[in-house]
C-alpha cells in the first residue's frame, strides 16, 4: 500500500530534478526522493537502513549539497549552449531506450513469492546486521573506515586555501580608518542607522539628515541595488488624509504628525494673531 | 516484488538521463546520487526477497561509499569554482588540451 502512495511521488519528484532550473529546487526534490525511499526501506523489514536513510542521506549529505549551494551561489542555474552538437537528445533517447529495457525485462520475469526476512531478523533486525558485518564483511567494513579517512582528509586538503597576505589586525584597520579620515575627511566612526518613524520603522527607508535630505549610507548597499529603497518624505504625503480619516486635526493636536501638521498649525496660529 | 525492482529502475534511468543532460556539476551529482538510491533499493528488495540480510549490508556499503564520494566530489566543485567562478561541468574543461 506505501509503495503505490510513495512510488508515484518518488517518480515525479525525481523527474522534477531533470526539469527545474534551480539547483535548490533539485536539492529538495531529492529529498523528497529520498525521505520516501526511507519509508520503503521500512516497510521492505529494514528499520536499520531507514534511520541510516535519514540520517545519512536527509541529514548529512544533502546538507552537504544545501551547504555547498549556498557557497557556490543559489541561482547558479543550467547553461543551454550545447557543447556537443545533439548530445542532449541523444543523452535523452538513449537513456529512454535503456529504461525501457530494464523496465520491460524486470517486467518479464516472475520473482515468486518472496521468503521475507522474519527468520533473517530473529533478534532484532540490527544485531543481525552486527552478526554479519563484524564477520564475514569485516575486511570491507575496514576498507570502509580507510576509505571515510581519506576522504575526510582529502576534503581537508581540497577546500584549504593558503594564506597569501597576512591578516589584517584591528589595530591596522582602525589606523586605515584614521588615515582615510585624515586624506579625504571620510567619517571614521559607523555609519548611520536606517530611519525610524512613526509610521514606517525599517531597514530600507534611509535616515534623514537635518537638511532633510536622505543618507545613502544609512541603507544598506544590497537593499540599494535590488532597488527596493523607500523615501521617508514620500510616506508622509497622505499623511492629511490619514489626519482627516482618524478625526484627529493637526490644528488641534500639534506636533503628532511630524512636519506638515506643525506647518499647518503655524499657518492658523498667525491667521488668529491677524483676527 | 517487482515493482520495487521496476521502480529502482525507473529511478536509476531518470539519474542517468539527469547525469547526462544537465550541465550544472552539483544536479550532476544529485543526479549520482539518485542512481546510487535506486540500486540500494534494489539491494534492500532483493534482501527482502531472498530471506537473508546481504543485501541489507550491501546497501549500507554503498551509502558509506556515497558519503565519502559526495564530501570529495563537492570539494572538487568548490576548488573548481573557486578558480573559475562557475560550476557549470562544460567550463572545466581545461584537461582537454
Amino acid at each position: 500500500m506505501a509503495f503505490w502512495i510513495l512510488a508515484p511521488i518518488m517518480v515525479v519528484a525525481a523527474l522534477g530534478i531533470l526539469f527545474v532550473r534551480k539547483a535548490v529546487h533539485a536539492a529538495l526534490l531529492l529529498a523528497v526522493v529520498m525521505i520516501s525511499l526511507a519509508v520503503l526501506y521500512a516497510v521492505l523489514e529494514a528499520p536499520f537502513l531507514f534511520a541510516v536513510q535519514i540520517i545519512v542521506y536527509t541529514g548529512a549529505i544533502l546538507m552537504l549539497f544545501l551547504f555547498v549551494l549556498m557557497l557556490v551561489g543559489v541561482d547558479a542555474s543550467d547553461s543551454i549552449v550545447e557543447t556537443i552538437k545533439g548530445q542532449r537528445l541523444m543523452a535523452i533517447v538513449l537513456g529512454l531506450v535503456f529504461g525501457a529495457v530494464l523496465v520491460t525485462a524486470f517486467s518479464q520475469i516472475s520473482l515468486g513469492t518472496a521468503v521475507g526476512l522474519e527468520e533473517a531478523n530473529t533478534g532484532g533486525n540490527i544485531e543481525q546486521l552486527a552478526n554479519i558485518l563484524f564477520s564475514r564483511y569485516v575486511f570491507a567494513f575496514e576498507a570502509t573506515s580507510a576509505l571515510l579517512i581519506t576522504a575526510a582528509v582529502g576534503a581537508m586538503v581540497l577546500a584549504h586555501r593558503e594564506r597569501l597576505t597576512p591578516k589584517e589586525t584591528q589595530a591596522a584597520m582602525a589606523a586605515k580608518r584614521m588615515r582615510d579620515y585624515a586624506e579625504s575627511g571620510k567619517h571614521p566612526g559607523p555609519l548611520p542607522a536606517p530611519g525610524v518613524y512613526a509610521r514606517h520603522n525599517a531597514v530600507d527607508t534611509p535616515a534623514l539628515l537635518p537638511d532633510g535630505t536622505a543618507s545613502e549610507a544609512s541603507v544598506s548597499r544590497v537593499l540599494a541595488a535590488r532597488g527596493v529603497m523607500r523615501s521617508a518624505p514620500a510616506m508622509a504625503d497622505d499623511i492629511e488624509e490619514l489626519q482627516r480619516q482618524s478625526g484627529i486635526d493637526g490644528a488641534v493636536l500639534p506636533g503628532t504628525s511630524g512636519k506638515s501638521g506643525a506647518a499647518a498649525n503655524t499657518e492658523a496660529s498667525t491667521g488668529e494673531d491677524v483676527k | 516484488m517487482t515493482q520495487y525492482v521496476v521502480l529502482s529502475a525507473i529511478l536509476f534511468t531518470i539519474g542517468c538521463i539527469g547525469v547526462l543532460t544537465r550541465r550544472n556539476a552539483i544536479v550532476v551529482f544529485m543526479c549520482i546520487e539518485l542512481m546510487l538510491n535506486a540500486g540500494n533499493l534494489a539491494l534492500v528488495a532483493f534482501a527482502k526477497q531472498h530471506g537473508n540480510l546481504d543485501g541489507q549490508i550491501a546497501a549500507f556499503f554503498v551509502m558509506v561509499v556515497a558519503a565519502a564520494e559526495v564530501v570529495i566530489g563537492l570539494a572538487i566543485i568548490m576548488t573548481i569554482f573557486r578558480t573559475r567562478r562557475s560550476a557549470s561541468v562544460d567550463d572545466a574543461s581545461l584537461l582537454k588540451y
